[in-house]
C-alpha cells in the first residue's frame, strides 16, 4: 500500500502574519491570540434566513464580483523545506493522473473527448499522445453505457477513471453508479470491488445556463457504497486524484468549472490525500465555518471582513462528502460551540443538509446556537449574470450570518 | 465436478445393470468415451451480415450425457426452487430457468472458464454452469451464509468470481455495458478471452444495448451479445414490444446469428463460432430462440399471455433435455433405464443439498455492515469520536 504523506501538508493553517493573508495552504507558526467568545443564545428563524439575508446586504453592501478564484499569495509556500512547482488546478489534476497511469498500467481514461481533443478543461491533455488510445479512450456521446462498461471493466480489476464531462450529464448514469457502482462489491458478497474514479466539473459560475450548473453531490450521497470527495485547490485536487485512483471503493470526484484555474506552488515529491479527512483551512475560536469547494473561497472572503470585525472564524473544508469527516469537525465544535455550513449545494436535501442532521445527531450538547445552514437556493440556475450570483451564498451573506450566529 | 459424479452414477448403473442384462457383457463405460459424433442441428442457422456455421456439430458420447446430467440437475433444482418458494423458504424474486437450460450447457460446452459471463436476474443456472454448487444456490436464494453472496444478494445476484461469471443483475438491460466492459478489460490485458453478455427479447429494446454495441463496434471489443429470446418481456409478447423482432439484426452493422435455443448442440456450434468471430472482428450478436415454461417470475402465473396448449405444446416438441435423451438413445448411448437413473440421483442430490442448506444459518446481524467498502486507504467507519468502530469492514 503506498504510504499516506498528508501530516503537514493537508492540514493547513494561517500563518500568524498581521496581514492575515488567506492562502489554502500553509504551515504552523507560532499560536494565535485568542478574543472573548460572546455569550448570548442566536434564535434562528428557520428556512426563511437566506431570504433575510438577501435583503439586508443588498441594501447594506454591494455585492462582490468576482468573489472566486482568489489567487495565492506567492509567498504562501515559501516556508516549505523544497521549492515545489506551481500549476494550475486542472494541471495539477493532470499531473496527478498521468503519475498514476505511470505506476499502474490497469489505470486508464474513458470520456468523451479526453484523448485527442485532450479534455474540454484540458485535465487530459497530451495524455492520449503518452499512453495511446488504449489506455486514454474516447467514448461516443453514451454516458449510461461507458459508466457502466468502466464498471464492467473496474470488476475485473482495471482502474478506470470515468470523466463526465460535466457533472450533470452523469444523471444518465445514475442507474449504473447506484446499482451497479456502488452495490456490486456488497451483493456479490465481497467478491468484487469497484475501483473506479467518476470525476468531473459541476457547479455554478460561467453562466452555463440551469442544465450545466447542476450540483449532484445530494443526489448521490445516499448511495451506499460509494465515496465522495471534493477538491479545491491543486494540493488537494493532486492529492485527492491519486488517493481516490489507488483507492479500492469506487470513488466520485467533485471538480467546480470555476476553479480550474487556481494557481498554487505544491511538492514535488509524490503525496497523497486522505479521502476521509478534512482540512483545517483556518484555526479560529467563535465559529466553525464548515465547506468545500468553491464556496471555501468565498467563506475566506468573508473570513478577511469577519476578522477586521472582531471576530475568529475557524474554516475547515470538509472535502469528504461522504462519508463524513466527524472526528475533525466534532473536535471543532467542541472548541467553538457554534457552527455554520456554507455549501454551494441546494437547500432541499444537500450535502448541508445531511451535515447538519449528522452534526445534532452527534454533538447536540455542544452546541451553543441551533447550526446555521447557507447553501444555494432552490432554483434552477438561471443565465442572466446577476440572478446567477444570487444563487449561490455570496461572502456578504456569510458575514452576516456570522454576527448573526455569534450575537 | 459434473464429471466425476456422472462417472461413478454411470459406474453404478453400470453395476446394477450386470447382473440383469447379461445380454450386454461387453458394455463400455459410457461415460469416458471421446469418440466423436456428428450430428445435424434440426434447424439452420439463419445469420445476418456474416456465413452461418455449418449444421454438423461434433460431439461425443461423454459430452451428450454430460449435458443431459446438468440440464436435469437444473430442471430438477428449477422446480425445487419453485415449490421451495411457494413453501415461503424463499422469497422477493425468483425467476426461473427452466425450458432454457440449453442455452446454459451449450454456451459453457463452448467456452472456458478464462471467458466472462454476465446475465441478468434469470441466473440460477448460468450459475450452475460455471462451476457453482448446488448449496451455495440453494443457501443464497434462501438467505443463509452458506449462499454464494453470503445470503446478502438474492435470487438475482449470483456471482463466481474465479470462474468469471459476472453475475446476476436485477435492472433490465444494465448488464449490457457492463459486459462490454468486462469485453474492453479483456482486450486492455490481451487475454485472448470473449465476453458472454446475455439479455432477454424484453431488454433488447433498451438504449443503453445499443450504445455499448456502438462502442464496442468501434473498438473492437470482444464481446457477444447473446439475447436469450423466450418471446415475452414479462407479460408482453415480443411482436408488442418490439417493432423488428429479428434480434439478431438489430446490430445493424454488427453481424448476427439466430440459433434454436432448443438445442444445446446448436448452441454450442453458434457460442464456438462467435467466439472464434469476436477474437478477429468484434462483437457479434446471437439470438437464442428459446421458451420458458414458469412465467417471468414466481408471481406470475405465465398463463395470462399465452395459452397452456402453446406451454404444452413446447415442452412435447422442443424440450431441450427430450431432445439430448432421444439423441442418446438412437445412438445407444445409454439405456432408457440409465438415463431415468441419473434423474433419479439428480433428484437425490437436489433433496439432500436442500436438506443441508436449510441447515445453514442466517448471516449475522454484523453482516449488514460488511462488505459496504472494500478495505483500502483508511476507510473505516468510525464513530464520531474516532473510539468507537461502527462497523469492522473485512
Amino acid at each position: 500500500m503506498a504510504a499516506i504523506f498528508q501530516g503537514v501538508g493537508a492540514a493547513a493553517t494561517l500563518s500568524s502574519s498581521p496581514s492575515n493573508s488567506f492562502v489554502p495552504k500553509k504551515f504552523l507558526t507560532s499560536p494565535r491570540r485568542s478574543f472573548c467568545v460572546p455569550s448570548s443564545v442566536v434564535v434562528r428563524s428557520d428556512g426563511s434566513v437566506n431570504f433575510d439575508l438577501n435583503s439586508k446586504s443588498r441594501r447594506a453592501q454591494q455585492l462582490v464580483a468576482n468573489a472566486v478564484a482568489t489567487k495565492a499569495d506567492s509567498s504562501a509556500a515559501s516556508s516549505s523545506s523544497n521549492p515545489g512547482h506551481e500549476l494550475l488546478l486542472f494541471e495539477a489534476l493532470r499531473e496527478g493522473l498521468e503519475e498514476e497511469m505511470e505506476r499502474d498500467p490497469c489505470v486508464c481514461v474513458m470520456g468523451e473527448d479526453v484523448g485527442h481533443y485532450g479534455g474540454s478543461y484540458k485535465v487530459t491533455k497530451d495524455l492520449a499522445k503518452k499512453f495511446g488510445d488504449l489506455r486514454v479512450l474516447d467514448t461516443p456521446i453514451a454516458e449510461n453505457s461507458f459508466t457502466g462498461m468502466g464498471i464492467g471493466a473496474a470488476m475485473t480489476g482495471l482502474r478506470p477513471v470515468v470523466e463526465g464531462m460535466n457533472m450533470g450529464f452523469l444523471l444518465l448514469a445514475f442507474n449504473q453508479i447506484s446499482n451497479n457502482c456502488g452495490m456490486l462489491h456488497y451483493t456479490s458478497g465481497g467478491q468484487f470491488t469497484i475501483p473506479i474514479v467518476i470525476r468531473g466539473p459541476g457547479g455554478v459560475g460561467r453562466q452555463l445556463g440551469a442544465e450545466h450548473s447542476q450540483r449532484l453531490e445530494s443526489y448521490f450521497q445516499s448511495i451506499p457504497g460509494i465515496q465522495m470527495v471534493a477538491c479545491s485547490t491543486p494540493y488537494n485536487a493532486k492529492g485527492l486524484m491519486k488517493a481516490a485512483i489507488r483507492s479500492e471503493n469506487p470513488v466520485i470526484l467533485f471538480e467546480h468549472v470555476l476553479l480550474y484555474n487556481l494557481k498554487e506552488r505544491i511538492p514535488d515529491e509524490d503525496y497523497i490525500c486522505n479521502l476521509e479527512e478534512a482540512e483545517m483551512v483556518r484555526p479560529g475560536e467563535h465559529v466553525t465555518i464548515l465547506t468545500y469547494s468553491r464556496m471555501r473561497y468565498h467563506v475566506m472572503q468573508a473570513a478577511k471582513t469577519l476578522v477586521n470585525k472582531g471576530y475568529d472564524p475557524e474554516v475547515i473544508d470538509i472535502r469528504s462528502l461522504k462519508p463524513f469527516d466527524l472526528y475533525t469537525i466534532g473536535n471543532s465544535v467542541k472548541k467553538t460551540h457554534r457552527v455554520l455550513i456554507v455549501e454551494e449545494c441546494m437547500r432541499t436535501g444537500g450535502i448541508g443538509a445531511s451535515l447538519t442532521a449528522a452534526i445534532t445527531e452527534n454533538f447536540n450538547d455542544y452546541l451553543d446556537a441551533p447550526i446555521m445552514c447557507l447553501s444555494s437556493q432552490d432554483v434552477p440556475t438561471p443565465y442572466a449574470g446577476t440572478l446567477e450570483e444570487w444563487t449561490v451564498v455570496q461572502p456578504a451573506q456569510i458575514v452576516t450570518a456570522v454576527e448573526q450566529l455569534c450575537q | 465436478m459434473a464429471l466425476s459424479y456422472l462417472r461413478s452414477s454411470s459406474s453404478r448403473s453400470v453395476n446394477l445393470l450386470k447382473p440383469l442384462s447379461s445380454s450386454l457383457p461387453l458394455r463400455r463405460p459410457i461415460s469416458t468415451d471421446t469418440t466423436p459424433i456428428t450430428v445435424e442441428t434440426s434447424v439452420p442457422f439463419t445469420s445476418h451480415q456474416c456465413d452461418a456455421p455449418s449444421r454438423s456439430v461434433e460431439t461425443n458420447p461423454k459430452e451428450l450425457l454430460t449435458f443431459f446430467r446438468d440440464m436435469a440437475l437444473m430442471r430438477r433444482m428449477e422446480i425445487a426452487a419453485d415449490s421451495l418458494y411457494k413453501a415461503k423458504l424463499i422469497r422477493g424474486f425468483c425467476h426461473l430457468y427452466d425450458g432454457q437450460e440449453a442455452v446454459a450447457v451449450g454456451m459453457e460446452a463452448a467456452v472456458t472458464k478464462k471467458d466472462c459471463i454476465i446475465t441478468a436476474y434469470r441466473d440460477h443456472c448460468t450459475f450452475i454452469g460455471r462451476g457453482g454448487t448446488l448449496l451455495e444456490v440453494f443457501a443464497e436464494l434462501m438467505g443463509r451464509q452458506a449462499g454464494c453472496s453470503k445470503g446478502k444478494g438474492g435470487s438475482m445476484h449470483f456471482y463466481k468470481k474465479d470462474s468469471n461469471f459476472y453475475g446476476g443483475h436485477g435492472i433490465v438491460g444494465a448488464q449490457v455495458p457492463l459486459g462490454c466492459g468486462l469485453a474492453f478489460a479483456q482486450k486492455y490485458s490481451k487475454d485472448e478471452t470473449v465476453t458472454f453478455a446475455l439479455y432477454g427479447d424484453g431488454a433488447a429494446n433498451q438504449g443503453q444495448l445499443f450504445e455499448a454495441l456502438n462502442i464496442s463496434a468501434l473498438w473492437d471489443l470482444p464481446a457477444i451479445l447473446v439475447c436469450e429470446n423466450n418471446h415475452y418481456g414479462m407479460g408482453t409478447a415480443e411482436w408488442r414490444a418490439a417493432k423488428s423482432p429479428a434480434y439478431y439484426k438489430r446490430g445493424d452493422y454488427v453481424p448476427g446469428l439466430k440459433v434454436d435455443g432448443m438445442d444445446a448442440l446448436a448452441v454450442k456450434q453458434a457460442c464456438k463460432f462467435a467466439k472464434e468471430h469476436a477474437l478477429k472482428n468484434g462483437p457479434i450478436i446471437l439470438e437464442m430462440d428459446t421458451y420458458r415454461y414458469h412465467g417471468h417470475s414466481m408471481s406470475d402465473p405465465g398463463s395470462t399471455y399465452r395459452t397452456r396448449d402453446e406451454i404444452s405444446g413446447v415442452r412435447q416438441e422442443r424440450d431441450p433435455i427430450e431432445r439430448i435423451r432421444k439423441l442418446i438413445l438412437s445412438h445407444d448411448l445409454a439405456t432408457e433405464k440409465e438415463l431415468k437413473d441419473i434423474e433419479k440421483e439428480v433428484r437425490k442430490e437436489v433433496d439432500d443439498t436442500i436438506t443441508q442448506a436449510k441447515e445453514s444459518p442466517m448471516p449475522e446481524p454484523s453482516e449488514l455492515f460488511t462488505n459496504v467498502y472494500a478495505k483500502g486507504l483508511g476507510v473505516e467507519s468510525f464513530g464520531a469520536d474516532r473510539k468507537e468502530v461502527r462497523a469492522t469492514l473485512p
